[in-house]
């Protein structure tokens, strides 16, 4: 144990996520012994991010005004959707250049055991943008492991009465990984060979 | 570095650093072990979807200081891909292998817990019988295997000889007017006979279950579930108990 402060921040930095004690306390010692200005453009940043950044209230994507950038760019195709998990997997979408439509951010995958239900997903948002009759496709684009196939299948189960073309990422992409660390190459591919789903 | 190998069911996992997760198994001769699959978020790791709920592999690891290391998992039955598919079976899943986990100790041998939990995924998997009845017969038994045997017949108390009308959670189950305490409830028969039928695995009796039964025996394995694990399951609220019906989506496009 360290004095007061060091502490504090040692104990801050080992609740973010992939950092353990040693990682936050080397980090911490890092930060001690770093010019005052870099440390100055850090808490900055740090600070921005909660004042400037919010949630597009479309969505559910990263924002910095109501909508976000996609959404508020006429350009993009209207008739389609792509349902993904995190934010982050819109970034990693957007660099496959293949996709030219607007996106739903569910906010993470179902997993009872978590206590996450759909209750606890933007579903009921995803719902309510159909809502106007543009949109034809959806593409689920849930991570490919056990929880985004789970969550693939129901909603294409509540998308059913809506008559829209459902399609699901090929399944070139191996199963069990996280979307975001699929190369570009190979999630372009997934996604000009989606196939329809029969839920 | 000392090695092994056993058969073990994927019961959850949890991420670890950058693109690795901790494994929380069932094996077959080890009991419940915790191992760190290296690398397998990626969507290249050699593991591919072997690692993920619900699967059961041929597993490899080497002992590490605080968790093993898994070195080689070959698939036996990918039960848990399957049953994704079907989101109603995926919930039951989830009770399932969190039930497992909650029944069982790190490092102490449960051969019987691991068949029948072999069995729940397989039928889960196969569909051979309605998910919410695979559910609670897998409830039952997996507590039953732990000590918490429930009477459906006789009374739980002192073995007065069924059938008993009064069932009550904390006394075990069914219980003679005598052993009655506040609190108790008095099932519907042919309820109490569908659990005792899903407790022994008669499935003849259990697959011609009506509807009204089946339901009533869901909230009373509920309860009797969340009363004998000493805090309630995550899952277990988000189970999708009824078959899902189709609903027409509301029009608000139209008008009349
Ligand atoms: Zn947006
Ligand atoms: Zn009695």
């Amino acid at each position: 144990m360290y004095e007061g402060v060091v502490q504090d921040l040692i104990d801050e930095l080992g609740q973010l996520p992939g950092i353990g004690p040693k990682s936050a306390q080397r980090i911490a010692f890092h930060l001690l012994q770093a010019d005052g200005a870099d440390v100055q453009r850090l808490i900055t940043a740090l600070a921005e991010v909660k004042e400037k950044v919010a949630f597009c209230t479309m969505c559910g994507n990263i924002a910095q005004a109501t909508l976000c950038r996609i959404c508020a760019d006429p350009r993009r195709d209207g008739q389609a959707i792509c349902v993904v998990e995190e934010p982050k997997d819109v970034v990693a979408i957007e660099r496959t250049g293949e996709f030219r439509g607007r996106y739903h951010v569910l906010g993470g995958a179902i997993s009872p055991m978590d206590g996450i239900g759909p209750e606890q997903l933007r579903v009921a948002e995803l719902m309510s943008r159909l809502a106007s009759g543009e949109v034809v496709e959806i593409i689920l684009a849930t991570d490919p492991n056990i929880e985004g196939e789970a969550t693939a299948a129901y909603l294409a189960r509540q998308l059913k009465p809506f008559g829209l073309r459902v399609t699901r990422l090929a399944s070139g992409l191996p199963v069990g990984g996280d979307l975001e660390y699929a190369d570009e190459v190979t999630l372009g591919r997934a996604f000009e060979g989606r196939r329809l789903i029969d839920a | 570095m000392p090695t092994y190998r056993d058969q073990a069911i994927v019961l959850r996992t949890h991420k670890l650093a950058e693109a690795d997760r901790i494994i929380t198994v069932l094996a077959r001769e080890r009991g419940k072990i915790r191992v760190v699959a290296k690398g397998v978020r990626r969507t290249k790791s050699r593991f591919g979807a072997r690692l993920e709920p619900g699967m059961i592999v041929d597993l490899q690891c080497y002992e590490g200081r605080n968790l093993d290391t898994v070195t080689q998992a070959e698939s036996i039955a990918s039960y848990g891909d399957q049953i994704a598919r079907d989101y109603r079976a995926y919930t039951s899943l989830a009770t399932v292998l969190e039930t497992a986990d909650r029944l069982t100790e790190e490092r102490a041998p449960a051969l019987q817990q691991y068949l029948l939990l072999q069995g729940a995924l397989a039928a889960l998997a196969g569909c051979t019988h309605d998910a919410s009845l695979v559910l609670d017969a897998y409830l039952l038994r997996a507590l039953a295997i732990g000590g918490y045997a429930p009477s459906f017949f006789d009374c739980a108390q002192c073995g007065d000889p069924g059938p008993q009308l009064a069932f009550n959670v904390s006394s075990g189950g069914s219980v003679c007017p005598s052993c009655r305490r506040p609190g108790s409830v008095a099932p519907n028969r042919a309820t109490l006979d569908l659990l005792g039928a899903l407790l022994v695995g008669d499935w003849d009796i259990a697959d011609a279950s009506l509807p009204q039964h089946r339901r009533e025996g869901n909230g009373i394995t509920a309860a009797y579930v969340q009363w004998h694990l000493e805090r309630g399951l995550r899952s277990l609220p988000h189970v999708e108990r009824e078959p899902h019906v189709e609903k027409l989506p509301l029009a608000t496009g139209f008008t009349t």
